[in-house]
């Protein structure tokens, strides 16, 4: 019966998928159509192939295969972000570089977003999803509830970053940093992720322990909220239900509040709670110490995201955002300075009494690399969120350094370590390829995010006291032009960085591939499911 | 390493996860009292500036304080300061402004700043200018280098519908009114006559198409004419190029450079005013080609 459900609804998206290619009012939509045909097309053929074939018995166990996709979608989509990111660095300090052959699809307008997007949502994103089904069935003792549903998560989250990608390429964007992908796009997601939070919330519930682990908190927190912004920010009305375009519900400084209460809890729950809780998880594993406080872990969690969700106001100091509003904004990012360090003093407290370990143990040292930039920038944020600082670091590269001490440094880091720690685990190898690789990637991630951060320190204030420098007489000194001839030297440096950064995640890529799919690789001693 | 005596022992809550345990430890003393005076601080801050919403407007701070009022008060404490001078600029004899050093002073500063602000987009931050946009640093001008014809032309602009003074002339399109042959002897002509490497036989040909057709704008020896815009044709500046391919296309298709109005009688998103517009041209007049 389930069969013939699944027949007649993929024979339907099929058609439907036909029908909207052959309408089409644009080429973003016309080539998303086809995609989505071909492969509502393939399934249908398939179903119709396996239909009435006996099944098996239940599995048991964990849930490990869609994690090893997860692995592997993390690490490619990883590889391909740093890369566009690196390409686009450069374009900044050479515009040559913004081909005239690539004009319209690889000028850096459009590969911008393609990159912001393809670190955070491709490469974070599947590393959350992974982390959080390994995770969740460790600490609840439980398979991952529903089924299928996860490879629907697994399967239906990547479809939703490659109809993302692609159409930026093709120009559908509804110009929402971080929220670019238009209204169809957005639907797909909301169903791929209520699904994410069946499976997830599923597990929890039949899980086996008495209590739920930290590290779950962290993520239930990210998914539900996650999809409450999702669905509020991206409410828009299409033009035509054959086309990307789409009008969006709110206008002016209200659409500009709604965007960036969503772009900074993005900040907020997809890459500080989701991570946090990947921290709280293989931090202690890797270290085999016990977390160091619980009472922390639950005052800094129920205070984290209480607060977190009210400083976005901050990303729009001296508009047309009502004062109080931004005051409000900058009152709850200084506030949350503590509750965003309690994550980091229970990740290095844990690791006190294993010190040790970070000379021995490169999976540690990235471990701490990544709190430490987790601790630098959840500092550097609420003070520049203040005010009289914001007034000159917005605008300037201070903030694209910000972003990237944290992205590179903390989800990037940790990102790795969790890669690195799950990968021997999860295709049964004794130990990974080589440490020393790892240590490799250690040192040139490291130099990378330093080159990073410090070049657009230098450039960001920089050109903040640029532009606000006037002579004695009140008239203004330079002009834009003038701060981007100034900013070249430190633009190569940046694009240095990114570049010793990508090396690193490449040698990642070698290693990891080495430990799963390498020969000779001894096997590790089978271990019952506990 | 010497050896620190124990702690005290806390105990786990008792819980295991796949393993993991958790240590019962109460909160760092520090990290608290920081919590807390953050949240003190957040306190006494949202009731000295703006920042609860009421059911109409937000509470205002019993400081006072708002942004925009900050800003107002800043430009007028510079406007307040500089009032004299701009009063004066205004009001100046351009050609004697010189004469006065404290105000010519004060004239190239603001002006610099003008320039900065809204003409460096395009005629370059260093006033060198690009394809199709002037160098305004040489002595090659096309409607006048005084400094009178540089703030008529700041003023007026250039071949647009929001002032009525706006210098206008058009080149026509010669693709109409030519054939291709007589085209690129004229090009030729154009080239030989700037100093450049021609066809001879081609260039002698195209001088009688230069005469007829040309040489009414552009004077018979490629001098140019002010009073039409018309640039000079036998030096080495060129406004567009001076290539072949480029001279064809010019000559095929004609141009129609564009410049704004930037007097704010004309400019539809509010331009200069009179003493700005004072300003930049002097600033642009001492740039190394004023007249």
């Amino acid at each position: 019966m389930w069969d013939w459900i699944k027949i007649v609804a993929l024979g339907l998206i099929t058609l439907f998928a036909a029908l909207a290619a052959n309408w089409a009012r644009d080429l973003a939509y016309q080539v998303h159509a086809l995609i989505v045909m071909a492969i509502s097309a393939g399934l249908f053929i398939w179903t119709v192939r396996t239909a009435g074939d006996p099944k098996g018995p239940a599995p048991t166990g964990y849930m490990d295969g869609v994690i090893r996709y997860g692995v592997v979608a993390t690490a490619f989509w990883g590889l391909a972000g740093f890369l566009v990111g690196t390409f686009i660095a450069f374009q900044l300090a050479f515009p040559a570089l913004n081909f005239e052959f690539l004009q319209g699809y690889g000028n850096f307008g459009r590969l911008r977003p393609l990159h912001t997007s393809a670190v955070i949502f491709a490469f974070g994103g599947n590393a959350l999803i992974a982390t959080s089904f390994y995770i969740v069935q460790r600490t609840s003792a439980a398979r991952l509830w529903g089924g299928n549903l996860a490879w629907f998560v697994f399967w239906g989250y990547n479809l939703f970053i490659v109809l993302a990608a692609t159409g930026y390429l093709m120009g559908a964007t509804q110009s929402k940093e971080y929220a670019e992908p238009e209204w169809y796009v957005d639907i797909w997601l909301t169903i791929v992720w209520v699904a994410y939070l069946l499976v997830f919330l599923g597990t929890i519930i039949k899980r086996k322990e008495p209590h739920i682990y930290v590290a779950n908190w962290f993520f239930l927190s990210f998914i539900v909220t996650v999809a409450m912004l999702h669905v509020v920010n991206n409410l828009s009305l299409p033009v035509s239900i054959f086309g990307s375009r789409s009008v969006q519900l709110f206008a002016g400084v209200q659409d500009a509040m709604t965007q960036w209460w969503y772009g900074h809890n993005a900040v907020g729950f997809f890459l500080t709670a989701g991570f946090l809780g990947m921290m709280y998880y293989f931090v202690p594993k890797q270290a085999g110490k016990p977390v160091f406080s619980y009472k922390l872990s639950i005052i800094h969690f129920w205070a984290l995201i209480f607060l977190y969700i009210w400083a976005g106001p901050h990303h729009l100091h001296y508009t047309a955002l009502p004062d109080w509003a931004s005051t409000l904004g900058m009152v709850f990012s200084v506030i949350l300075w503590m509750p965003s360090w309690g994550g980091m003093i229970n990740g290095l407290m844990t690791l006190s009494g294993a010190w040790d370990k970070i000379r021995t143990d490169p999976i540690i040292r990235m471990m701490v690399i990544s709190l430490g930039f987790y601790g630098m920038s959840t500092f550097e944020g609420p003070m520049m969120s203040i005010r009289a600082v914001n007034s000159l670091s917005h605008y300037t590269d201070w903030t694209i350094g910000h972003v990237h001490s944290g992205a590179l440094g903390w989800n990037g880091m940790i990102t790795f370590a969790a890669l690195y720690f799950m990968t021997p685990k999860l295709w049964n190898r004794a130990s990974l390829y080589s440490l020393r690789l790892v240590n490799w990637h250690f040192w040139l991630a490291t130099i990378g995010i330093i080159l990073y951060a410090a070049s657009m320190w230098v450039t960001g204030i920089m050109e903040g006291l640029m532009w606000r420098e006037v002579d004695a007489q009140g008239f203004l000194v330079n002009s834009f032009a003038d701060t981007v001839a100034a900013k070249f030297p430190m633009y190569v440096v940046r694009g240095l960085g990114g570049t010793l950064y990508l090396t690193g995640a490449i040698i990642m890529c070698y290693n990891l591939w080495m430990t799963a799919f390498g020969k000779n690789q001894p096997a590790a001693v089978a271990t019952p499911a506990e | 390493m010497s050896k620190k005596p124990e702690k005290k022992e806390v105990g786990t809550t008792g819980h295991v996860w796949d393993g993991i345990e958790e240590l019962n430890n109460p909160l760092p003393r520090w990290w608290v009292w920081i919590f807390y005076a953050t949240i003190v601080w957040g306190i006494w801050y949202s009731i000295a500036y703006p920042a609860w919403p009421l059911l109409k407007g937000a509470t205002e701070g019993y400081l006072g304080y708002s942004t925009r009022a900050e800003v107002a008060a800043d430009i007028a404490a510079v406007d307040a300061k500089n009032a004299d001078l701009v009063g004066k600029l205004e009001a100046a004899d351009l050609t004697a402004l010189s004469g006065d050093a404290e105000l010519y002073q004060f004239a190239i500063n603001g002006g610099r700043a003008v320039f900065a602000a809204n003409c460096s987009q395009c005629h370059g931050s260093g006033a060198a200018g690009a394809k199709g946009y002037p160098n305004l640093l040489d002595n090659d001008w096309l409607w006048g280098g005084s400094i009178e014809d540089i703030a008529f032309s700041v003023t007026n602009g250039i071949r647009n519908e929001h002032s009525p003074d706006a210098r206008w002339t058009e080149m026509p399109a010669f693709g109409e009114i030519l054939s291709k042959e007589e085209i690129a002897a004229v090009v030729e002509h154009v080239r030989a006559i700037s100093g450049q490497e021609a066809d001879a036989a081609l260039a002698a040909a195209g001088e009688t198409v230069y005469l007829d057709n040309c040489a009414a704008c552009h004077g018979d020896a490629g001098e140019g004419l002010r009073d039409m815009g018309a640039p000079t044709l036998n030096d080495a500046i060129w406004l567009y190029g001076g290539d072949v391919a480029t001279l064809t296309e010019t000559v095929t298709n004609a141009r129609f450079g564009v410049m704004p109005a930037w007097s704010e009688a004309y400019h539809p998103a509010g331009g200069l005013s009179a003493a700005e517009i004072n300003a930049v041209a002097a600033y642009v007049h001492q740039l190394g080609g004023g007249e």
